[in-house]
């Protein structure tokens, strides 16, 4: 389990990344906490002819509140979504999300950027993101540019990232007084990619929910908004008729894919049961 | 115990005593010397190229590029193998009318599993025969897939071995008593059909093997992570046709074994082949995914078995069909049916019923080879007594405690025969029973189960109880040809210095052989066990012995270094008698110093003793020849096998919404015999719980209709994990063996043997308030939901 050989250079800023991504011809990656891509290349399941180093570049570095967002740099990692107190009181739902994320091993190295830039449906990160309504920003050959979370996530690790763009940070708008969130997954063991996983940010006058936001994990090809849930909550409080007409919902929302572990109508069923779950805390809370 | 006292159980003993491991610190401070650390001189790497198929002949190997690459040193097919290596069958004589085809390292037109290794390269790197792997390409004709069981024996359907009639390995039948009548006149009969999946043992070190061949002096060395290395140097040696004592095995620090690391791999023996081919140590380690896919599996057993009750609930019969998959062939030296064949042997062990049934069948099928791995055969045969045992509680409205109690053979009944043939010397089901009871606080704990069960939350508790077998005997390989010792040996010498050094067969794999070894050594002559060094795992050193396997290190080679040191003792004692003046019976030695026997008043340091043998054999009476080495091997006697039993218990909660179990906490009463070292035998019986609670609820290799196995990495095969394991609490009864001195049985494979019986039927009693049983294991949440018929 050895890699095939490949060339090494170490980036300062962005756009020396960007330039050695496009003279080698986009046959590169850029790689920062590696811990998705370092497997990948022992299992030459990708073999690029070039590593950018991105670990070194200032500017992706960083938690700090911009407006009325904060804005969370891309190398920000995993183990710092648990201890910045920035995160702790703007995006407390990541920091709920953050003990999820395999094991502290893993959670030193690992990046936000690029777990978001993987996108891997199973992961925490990418579907808090959508809950949260993020926007993604990211500099590429032809310049900067911000999008929404809601149109970053595509397919099956594909995303709206174009052949040498790179994440350079993620903007999320600042929790407030009135928002409520829950976090949760059903997993086997501890740490493991869960079977499905779940994060709500809500919108509250008293017991009424204004505005909601419910992002699955582990569901599908992607993260996934589950719409139909949320049109259903929308206007009413969180009592046991609401929660179950959002159980419901979800039926028309996710279509989880064949498995021979966890068969579709079993993902579904304990999408319904974390779903029921995470309402039932909220309006405990709220 | 009503055991009278020996000096084995003075208050200062070492026997009995919790003493660090003198190895833990060096492997804890990182100074542990593994074969994949492992760097000698001109070494050569090996990397194989795996079949992509389950089952496929080989039509065309192209592998002119790959040997034209840079740093590749040799491309080797079967064929090439096949010129040095005899090959081997997996078969023995004791087990009459099994078989399985011929091996090679390397196969030659036909490939029988997805990841068998198909060609060998050997590189200057393993990142350069990495290389070379993706510039070989091999032309395969599919043939039809042999996957599960039912398949393997339709009749007309696909064969994995061409020439034989059928996919049938090994078939076995056991009948005594009268079962059928039995049944007839049974007040209750409870049924099941049980199925176990495959797992496969995960060791922290994958397998790892450096082999060195010297042609100049005709000389095979093989660093090698193995449990037996006397097995190993016998089969260099015969299959590449070495003598003997020209092949070196040398099995140094490893990094967890299991059983998982005593059986022929095509990849080892090619290696040893490849060194052979080039004249220059060339080395492989296995990595993760070649492990999943090329490591031993085990288990894969469907169990159909009923149990005949009278109105009582006094068990009068058991009735068994085991069905097992075992791979496309059966593995060497030890075979593949030891499995099975353990399985229809401990079903009903713990109970005094006379009328047993069992019929075995092994197949074959396009997987990797199943074999003897940690508990061999017993969580299958307990998991399936201890559930119907259950059932039949239930049935009969018997508490589990008190169905057991009324039906395991009593303390006081012993010897006993079990209605399969084996021999039991002296067992403790009773005071094992009456012990868990006790420690689990069980009244509390059903109490608390019906205060929760209100509240809707869903709280099991199982119990069962096992047999373990230990200390084996010529019985259990030898008596079928393999050439596999039961015996062990020991050299022990006392230094000049008045230190110990001894050389023993028995090896270890971090469960603390060497450890107990100081100990049994330093207790018997009366020296401290600093004073000990214990060398194994070098058949260049050591005398030829067993090794380690099915719980024999401590009985048997515990034994072996009990007569060995009493034997040194004697001599050190004679030549104290002769400077003395004294009669050696007058004599004896505590803490390095011969001592009056009768006052323990000081006479002389056994360094002095030492020191006048070596350097001043003039000042000793003319005659006198100092024996101060001795060697001496010991081969188990008397009962074929020491049987161990316990009795094990857990508590855990069923989220019936979602399927998944959290186990809260286990409990364990083990009967070893004689404990030599508590701290060493609960961290065995930790161990081996855990690894049952893996294979409870989480381990299975699964396959794909085609044979590809799905789930061959650490990310999707679930290993057991500290935050869902229970605290484990564990108590002892001791009956020692009265066969040796020593009196120890083995310990290293009760926590696995129950520990998934154990949570099986804690699940099912968590399950009672449903219509909903479990009967099979892993136990994973979709089996949990679909029984509870929530999807």
């Amino acid at each position: 389990m050895k890699a095939r050989a490949f060339s090494y250079f170490r980036a300062t800023t962005i756009d020396q990344a960007l330039d050695a991504h496009a003279r080698a011809g986009d046959d590169a990656r850029f790689i920062a906490g590696g811990q998705s891509l370092v497997p990948a290349l022992s299992l030459r399941l990708q073999a690029p002819r070039l590593l950018i180093d991105i670990t070194h570049i200032d500017e992706l570095r960083g938690v700090r509140r911009e407006g009325g967002h904060l804005r969370i740099g891309a190398l920000t990692r995993h183990c710092e979504m648990l201890s910045e107190p920035l995160i702790a009181e703007f995006a407390p739902l990541l920091a709920a999300a953050a003990p999820f994320v395999a094991h502290p091993a893993i959670r030193n190295r690992g990046t936000f950027g690029g777990s978001v830039a993987l996108a891997d449906p199973a992961s925490e990160f990418p579907a808090m993101t959508l809950a949260l309504d993020a926007e993604i920003e990211i500099a590429g050959p032809s310049g900067r540019r911000r999008i929404k979370a809601d149109d970053f996530f595509i397919d099956l690790f594909e995303t709206a990232l174009q052949p040498g763009e790179l994440i350079t940070a993620i903007h999320i708008p600042l929790f407030k007084a009135d928002q409520r969130f829950a976090f949760d997954e059903l997993a086997r063991r501890r740490g493991d990619y869960a079977l499905v996983g779940c994060g709500i940010m809500a919108t509250l006058t008293g017991r009424r929910i204004d505005d909601v936001r419910i992002s699955f994990f582990s569901v599908g090809n992607t993260p996934t908004r589950v719409k139909g849930a949320e049109a259903t909550l929308i206007g009413s409080g969180l009592d046991a008729e609401r929660i179950a007409a959002a159980q419901g919902a979800l039926e028309g929302d996710l279509a989880p894919p064949e498995s021979d572990e966890v068969p579709p109508a079993m993902r579904l069923h304990l999408a319904r049961v974390l779903l029921g779950r995470l309402l039932g805390r909220l309006g405990e809370d709220a | 115990m009503s055991t009278p006292l020996t000096s084995l159980d003075r208050p200062n003993s070492y026997i009995g005593r919790s003493v660090p491991r003198p190895n833990a610190k060096r492997l804890l401070a990182g100074r542990g010397r593994y074969v994949s650390d492992l760097k000698l001189p001109r070494m050569l790497h090996a990397a194989f190229l795996r079949s992509p198929h389950a089952h496929a002949k080989i039509v065309a190997i192209h592998a002119d590029e790959a040997r034209a690459l840079e740093g590749v040193h040799l491309v080797a097919t079967g064929t090439d193998l096949a010129g040095i290596c005899a090959p081997w069958t997996g078969t023995l004589d004791h087990f009459k009318g099994m078989t399985s085809a011929p091996q090679l390292p390397l196969p030659l037109d036909r490939v029988v599993w997805a990841g068998q290794a198909v060609v060998a390269v050997v590189a200057e790197s393993r990142a350069i025969a990495e290389d070379a792997l993706e510039l070989i390409e091999v032309d395969y004709a599919d043939l039809p897939v042999v996957v599960d069981i039912d398949s393997a024996r339709e009749v007309g359907g696909p064969l994995i071995n061409p020439g034989s009639a059928h996919n049938t390995c090994f078939r076995s039948q056991l009948d005594s008593g009268s079962v059928d009548d039995a049944f007839a006149h049974a007040a209750h009969v409870v049924e099941e059909e049980f199925s176990f999946g495959r797992h496969t043992a995960v060791t922290l070190e994958p397998r790892a093997i450096v082999a060195d061949y010297d042609p100049a002096a005709g000389m095979l060395t093989v660093h090698h992570g193995t449990q037996t290395p006397y097995q190993f140097q016998d089969l260099y040696s015969r299959h590449y046709g070495i003598p003997e004592a020209r092949v070196r095995v040398i099995a140094s620090d490893i990094g967890g074994s299991f059983g998982m690391k005593l059986h022929v791999y095509h990849e080892d023996m090619a290696v040893v082949g490849l060194s052979i081919l080039l004249g220059r140590p060339v080395k492989y380690v296995a990595d993760r995914m070649e492990s999943f896919v090329s490591d031993i599996h085990a288990r894969d057993h469907r169990v159909r078995a009923r149990m005949a009750l009278d109105a009582k609930g006094e068990i009068l019969a058991m009735d068994v069909e085991d069905l097992t998959a075992i791979g496309a062939f059966s593995t060497y030296p030890r075979t593949s049916v030891v499995e099975g064949n353990q399985v229809i042997r401990l079903i009903g062990a713990p109970y005094r019923f006379k009328n047993y049934r069992a019929t075995l069948e092994v197949i074959f099928q396009n997987k990797v080879q199943t074999s003897q791995y940690r508990a061999v055969g017993h969580p299958i045969a307990c998991a399936v007594t201890e559930r119907l045992v259950d059932m039949a509680a239930s049935k009969i409205g018997l508490d589990p405690f008190a169905i057991r109690g009324q039906n395991v053979i009593p303390d006081d009944a012993y010897p006993q025969t079990s209605p399969t043939g084996y021999r039991f010397e002296a067992l403790s089901h009773q005071a094992c029973l009456k012990r868990l009871h006790e420690i689990m606080d069980y009244d509390g704990l059903r109490a608390e189960q019906a205060a929760l069960r209100k509240r809707g939350v869903y709280r099991g508790i199982g119990i069962a109880t096992f047999v373990e077998i230990t200390n084996p005997s010529p019985a259990f390989y030898g008596v079928g040809g393999a050439r596999i010792s039961s015996q062990d040996g020991a050299i022990l010498s006392l230094t000049p210095s008045g230190e110990v050094r001894c050389l023993i067969s028995v090896t270890e794999q971090g469960q603390g052989t060497e450890a107990i070894i100081s100990q049994i050594v330093a207790d018997q002559l009366g020296i401290a066990q600093e004073r000990v060094k214990v060398i194994t795992g070098d058949t260049e050193v050591t005398p030829h012995g067993g090794a380690t396997w099915a719980c024999r290190g401590a009985g048997i080679g515990g034994e072996t270094a009990l007569q060995a040191t009493r034997a040194l003792k004697r001599n050190i004692l004679e030549i104290a008698a002769l400077i003395l003046q004294e009669q050696p019976s007058a004599l004896d030695i505590v803490d390095g110093e011969v001592v009056d026997a009768v006052t323990r008043k000081p006479r002389l340091p056994i360094a002095e003793i030492a020191r006048i043998a070596y350097f001043r054999s003039d000042t000793l009476p003319p005659g006198t020849q100092a024996q101060l080495t001795v060697s001496h091997h010991f081969a188990p006697q008397g009962y074929p096998f020491a049987f161990t039993n316990g009795i094990q218990g857990c508590a855990l909660e069923v989220d019936v919404e979602t399927g998944l179990v959290k186990l809260l906490r286990h409990f364990i009463v083990e009967d070893c015999g004689r404990v030599i070292n508590p701290m060493l035998v609960d961290e065995q019986l930790r161990g081996g719980i855990v690894q049952g609670l893996g294979a409870a609820l989480f381990e299975e290799c699964r396959y794909s209709d085609t044979g590809q196995l799905m789930n061959g990495s650490l990310a999707d095969y679930l290993v057991p994990m500290p935050m869902e394991m229970p605290d484990i609490v564990i108590a002892h009864v001791e009956t020692p063996t009265a066969d040796t001195v020593l009196g120890a049985k083995g310990v290293g494979e009760a926590g696995t043997a129950a520990a998934s019986a154990c949570v099986l039927n804690a699940v099912n009693d968590a399950l009672a308030p449903f219509d909903a049983t479990i009967n099979s294991i892993p136990i994973t949440p979709a089996k949990v939901l679909k029984a509870l018929k929530r999807f």
